[in-house]
């Protein structure tokens, strides 16, 4: 598989009438891992979703392509099946329907009708998988996310990550409510995805997710847009000092969206 | 009332059908008793729906000259698939308009001491136990015009017993299947589960024709002390058929009874099932999912009785509604008094997938006693649209993302279902129905 780019230009976005992200621009490319920190507010969690393509959000301007497709012109099925993937922060419960039948549905959903994937070889990917997330066996037989706990659905995420294999993931605060135990097997799961077909973008605003999972890129996102990047050095500034000098150096005083002077 | 019923059946007729049948006297009197009263009894009355333009004697005939099928494999595709693989079917008993078709019972069974049999061999063979349990306690005759009826006319059904301390471990099937439209459907159910006892049972009403064809049906199921009774039952007669349909049972101290039912019928139906927990103890679970197509009327009551002290109710509704068809949800929890320590809970859903569906999610809650625990949720909407961008953000076009949200809404049911072949077939007939 060949390396994949995500381009976001310009991009503004809209809940409710209320601009949440303010000309965000970004390049993702298969072999990188991308992180974007910041404070609660700052529109991280809405840029994930509407590029994934939440009913909610409305794009007002702006572009997002990848290789060269728009985006923006995709049903969220289509999006899903050009190589995008979103691990939510908030996954829906879906009663009924079993973690186990719901992936393989996914699974073939990718795959030319005709094509499914021979169940013995979905059996094995999907227990090596779960293996990989020390996620007990049951799980995979339990309706999907519900009565999951919070550590549960981030796993049942990074499985479902692991199991579509996308060529870009934005990974949505996939670290909050795990124990540090989980946090490590999660970031694991992630670190096994790395490789030249495989571009990640992960939003977080605590710096300990990426001891585990070092990335190439971080990004700070304030007021809607990435207000400061560099590399990895970057996000361990702001685990020791926070996010204060950057206010300071760019002349900003409240962070977060709306609040621009 | 304002319908004119024109009765298809005279008193003469209907004695000499059961001279014919060569039924006891007890049961011919019970019969002409009836069919006296039933010009003069009101209509059922389920809430929320007026049966005034319910046409419910669309028959002609209540005596089918069907012959029995011999071997299993003559049986037609669609009815057989029903029960399932031959070689895998232990017991069941499959009637065509009230007729045996095929009969094939476990001679375990009967070392046993159970009885599962149709209802005209149970007449003829166990008539003092059928007097005891017939229109008995659970659904009395005088009701309303169609019980009435169903007590005069009833032509088919089965009787299942099982004595004292006696677990059938295999479940047994039933297949009520309506071939003449011609033909009304009565069929009457009964199932005596005594003391200490343990029955697990399954049926399928299904019809073919579109024709107009009515279905008048009744189930009793009588739970002794400490006995288990699992019910699961698929309705699925067509669009033609009115049924008027009443499943209800009576448990004793300890005793459990879990009913599954997927009512899928096509035609207009009002379906009730009641639960009595009358001893000390007694639980009852109920959970029905029904689909709801083209202009299709329905009225499904779920009622949980509570009588005896610490008794547990539960009841669950799952509604799928599409084109222009409207659905009454009734779900009724009552305590009496003296239920004390009782608990009920109830949950009725329904999901609307058309803007020209009605569906109504209507939960009841008859309190008689303080000491008591009880919980009720009803809810009435769209797909919600959050799941279905998750399922989507996954690759799932839309048309699969809502099938297997729909899929998961009735699993209730379906996963309850005790015999794998019966699952399957309703998994196909939701698919039908929905898609």
């Amino acid at each position: 598989m060949t390396a994949s780019t995500l381009t976001i230009k310009d991009l503004h976005v809209e809940i409710e009438g209320k601009e949440i992200v303010k000309g965000f621009n970004l390049e993702i490319s298969g072999g990188e891992i991308h992180a974007i920190m910041g404070p609660n507010g700052t529109g991280k969690s809405t840029l994930a979703s509407a590029i994934m393509g939440h009913p909610s959000y409305e794009i007002t301007k702006g572009s997002v392509s990848l290789d060269g497709e728009d985006v923006l012109e995709m049903e969220v099925d289509e999006r899903a099946r050009a190589g995008m993937f979103l691990a939510m922060q908030y996954p829906s419960e879906v009663t009924g329907v079993t973690t186990s039948d719901f992936l393989r549905t996914a699974i073939n959903a990718h795959r030319e009708e005709g094509d499914e994937i021979p169940l013995m070889k979905f059996i094995k990917k999907m227990d090596k998988n779960m293996e990989t997330l020390d996620m007990n066996e049951q799980f995979s037989t339990r309706y999907l996310n519900e009565g999951f706990s919070g550590g549960e659905k981030k796993r049942n995420e990074i499985l479902q990550l692991l199991m579509l294999e996308p060529k870009i993931a934005i990974l949505d605060e996939i670290d909050s409510g795990l124990d540090i135990d989980a946090l490590k097997v999660v970031s694991n799961g992630i670190n096994n995805m790395r490789g030249e077909s495989f571009g990640c973008l992960i939003i977080t605003h605590y710096q300990r997710l990426l001891n585990y999972i070092t990335p190439d890129h971080v990004h700070v996102m304030m007021q809607g847009r990435i207000v400061k990047s560099g590399d990895a050095s970057l996000a361990q500034r702001l685990e020791a000092e926070g996010y204060d000098w950057i206010k300071e150096e760019l002349g900003i005083e409240d962070e977060r969206v709306g609040q621009e002077a | 009332m304002a319908v004119e019923t024109k009765w298809a059946f005279d008193r003469e007729t209907v004695k000499s059908w059961s001279e014919k049948r060569n039924e006891p006297t007890w049961l011919q009197e019970k019969r002409l008793e009836a069919l006296t009263n039933a010009a003069s009894l009101p209509m059922p009355n389920p809430d929320k729906t007026k049966l005034t333009r319910w046409n419910f004697s669309t028959f002609e005939n209540i005596d089918s000259d069907q012959r029995a099928i011999e071997s299993y494999s003559d049986l037609p595709g669609d009815v057989a698939r029903l029960a399932g693989d031959e070689s895998k079917v232990n017991s069941a008993i499959i009637q065509r308009d009230g007729k045996v078709a095929h009969n094939k019972v476990a001679d375990e069974l009967k070392e046993k001491g159970v009885i599962f049999t149709d209802f005209e061999t149970a007449v003829n063979e166990h008539s003092d136990l059928l007097e005891k349990y017939f229109m008995g306690e659970a659904v009395r005759s005088d009701e309303n015009q169609l019980t009435a009826l169903h007590t005069a006319l009833v032509n088919g059904g089965i009787f299942l017993y099982v004595p004292k301390n006696v677990e059938v471990e295999v479940p047994l099937q039933a297949i009520f299947w309506q071939d003449d439209v011609k033909v009304g459907l009565f069929n009457h159910v009964i199932i005596v589960a005594e003391d200490h006892s343990r029955v697990t049972y399954v049926e399928n009403y299904v019809s073919f024709e579109k024709e107009k064809a009515a279905a008048n049906i009744v189930t009793e199921v009588y739970v002794g002390q400490g006995a288990e009774v699992k019910y699961g039952a698929v309705d699925n007669l067509e669009s033609g058929v009115t049924s008027y349909i009443v499943r209800r049972a009576h448990v004793q101290k300890d005793g459990r009874i879990e009913w599954a039912l997927g009512q899928m019928n096509e035609g207009s139906t009002i379906s009730e099932n009641t639960t009595h927990l009358l001893g000390d103890g007694s639980y009852g679970d109920t959970k029905t999912v029904a689909v709801g197509r083209g202009e299709q009327i329905q009225n499904f009551t779920s009622n949980m009785v509570g009588h005896g002290k610490h008794s547990e109710g539960y009841i669950l509704t799952h509604g799928v509604m599409k084109d222009a068809s409207s659905a009454i949800f009734n779900g009724i929890n009552k305590i009496e008094k003296g239920g004390t320590k009782a608990h009920s809970e109830q949950t009725g859903r329904v999901l609307m997938l058309s803007s020209k569906a009605r569906g109504d999610a209507n939960p009841i809650l008859l309190i008689d006693e303080d000491d008591v625990t009880a919980g009720h949720a009803a809810s009435v909407g769209k797909i919600d649209p959050m799941q279905m961008f998750y399922m989507q953000s996954r690759g799932l076009s839309t048309l699969e993302a809502e099938r297997l949200i729909i899929h998961g809404f009735l699993e209730p049911v379906v996963g309850e279902l005790p015999v794998e072949a019966v699952k399957e077939r309703l998994t196909e007939v939701i698919e039908r129905k929905v898609y």
